[in-house]
């Protein structure tokens, strides 16, 4: 039997191939508990779990959520903005007063790079990363992996372009780890000022043509253009960064094949996609969401597991 | 590595043979029964009742299901290794129909518990009968019988029963084994 090299889920790069593997096997069985007419195991009945989430989220929380309540685990919830942090309590106090009400994990958001990495050092609890700065997003990479597998077969030796917003992309820097851990190619697309320098040290391609980009994939998974993140002007107008980079019905059926795509949401329509795009057989978001709850599943489990 | 043979592979067919008579006895052409394998090792020994059911005695579209009751355990976290999941396939609706829990060995009774758990997330059967190759009486840990039974052993707790299978193992048999040889 087989468990995960890590106690935290703090990133991509900290795991292993096989750990990956593990992960979807256990979302494999998850996936089909979540189909049942009643979508509940007591597994974690004995397990208090800490959202805590320092930056605002809408789906990773309701997933994270979800999944949690599907394992019977008891959930508490935090969002920064009704807290005492606005009061001046540092991180590793307010995770330790929440700790003492005796909660065996956390799954944290937080605006820092680094912060889960920070409390995984000073506290003793599980740790899940949903998000931290610009850094890491595990959950997110994995899913979009997962559902890559699910659609095409293997994410081995698939051909993946990551579209748009690269500098201020969390889940960009894990799906680049975990697709090359998983023997992805991986090139990633958008203006020079979206793409950070040095990117390709990771060993991925780097270009600005979003058609060349999608002629050579077989998914593109389009990024959000962060307006929230962007301290100065990195694109003269969105109307510009749509004509260059946004994917619209027209081009996909210009080229060679038919591409996967896939968006980690919030969609801006007519952006980055066009509706009908999104909504057309080629998108996967949807099944994208579906699988972030077994996956979720999965990685709460199996690290849930090593608690003793 | 010291083990003894309970049963042989001809008395395994005997008793596989007398207990789909037994079945057919209460269930006559399974209209309203569904056979259901409890994974992992319950698996095989349903598969091998429902092919003689439907070749040796003629009873046609036998529906047959695996269980799987990793989530539904109550020793979660107090092994020391993670407890591995296996597949779960119910394509039909088990409302109101008679289910009959098939596995290889009855010991303490927890799988059992786990496996009346687990269904009721499926809906809300009839009845539930249980049926065990091998029954290892006096070590159970919970009010749990099976409604037939292929063979009652007495085996101590440092001795393991396992039942081979030939599609699996390479032979029809089942040995009991000293503890410290057993891989579980």
């Amino acid at each position: 039997m087989s468990e995960l090299s890590v106690n935290h889920l703090l990133g991509i790069k900290y795991l292993s191939e096989r750990d990956i593997q593990l992960i979807f096997e256990t979302a494999d069985h998850f996936k089909e508990v979540i189909n049942r007419p009643i979508k509940k195991v007591p597994s974690l009945r004995d397990i208090t779990i800490a959202n805590l989430f320092f930056e605002n989220s809408t789906r990773t929380k309701l997933s994270f959520e979800l999944a949690e309540k599907r394992l019977s685990a008891d959930v508490i919830n935090f969002s920064a903005s009704q807290s005492s942090v606005k009061k001046g309590e540092t991180l590793i106090d307010t995770v330790n007063n929440i700790l003492s009400m005796k909660v065996d994990m956390v799954v944290m958001r937080h605006p820092s790079p680094g912060a889960g990495v920070f409390l995984s050092k000073h506290i003793n609890a599980s740790i899940i990363n949903a998000g931290d700065g610009a850094h890491e997003h595990p959950t997110q990479a994995l899913l979009d992996s997962y559902s890559i597998r699910e659609r095409l077969g293997e994410v081995s030796g698939k051909n993946v372009v990551i579209v748009g917003d690269i500098l201020h992309s969390r889940v960009a820097l894990s799906n680049i780890f975990a697709l090359q851990l998983q023997g992805a190619n991986v090139m990633v697309c958008g203006p020079k000022t979206l793409i950070p320098k040095y990117i390709d040290k990771l060993g991925v391609k780097v270009e600005t043509n979003l058609r060349k980009a999608l002629n050579w994939c077989d998914v593109a998974n389009m990024l959000r253009v962060q307006n929230e993140r962007m301290d100065i002007s990195y694109f003269p107008s969105t109307r510009e960064y749509t004509q260059q980079y946004g994917v619209n019905t027209g081009l996909l059926e210009s080229l060679d094949k038919e591409i996967v795509i896939m968006h980690p949401g919030p969609i801006n329509r007519g952006v980055e996609i066009t509706s009908e795009v999104a909504d057309s057989n080629q998108a996967i978001i949807l099944n994208q969401v579906e699988n972030g709850v077994a996956i979720r599943m999965a990685v709460i489990y199996l690290l849930a597991s090593k608690i003793k | 590595m010291s083990q003894k043979v309970l049963l042989n592979a001809k008395e395994v067919n005997i008793i596989l043979h007398r207990l789909a008579c037994q079945l057919i006895e209460n269930h006559n052409d399974f209209s309203n029964t569904v056979l259901i394998g409890i994974q992992p090792r319950g698996k095989f020994l349903a598969i091998r009742l429902m092919q003689m059911l439907t070749d040796e005695y003629n009873i046609k579209d036998i529906q047959l299901g695996q269980l799987d009751i990793t989530f539904f355990r109550d020793d979660f976290r107090r092994g020391d290794k993670t407890l591995e999941a296996n597949s779960t396939e119910i394509d039909f609706v088990v409302e109101d129909k008679k289910i009959v829990f098939i596995d290889d060995v009855l010991y303490t009774g927890r799988s059992i518990r786990a496996a009346l758990t687990a269904i009721q997330s499926f809906g809300r059967p009839d009845e539930i009968e249980l049926l065990t190759l091998i029954d290892r009486r006096f070590s159970r840990h919970l009010p749990i019988q099976p409604d037939y039974r292929g063979r009652q052993v007495d085996a101590i707790n440092e001795e393991k029963v396992k039942v081979n299978w030939i599609e699996n193992d390479g032979e029809d048999s089942v040995y009991l084994i000293e503890k410290e040889n057993a891989e579980s």
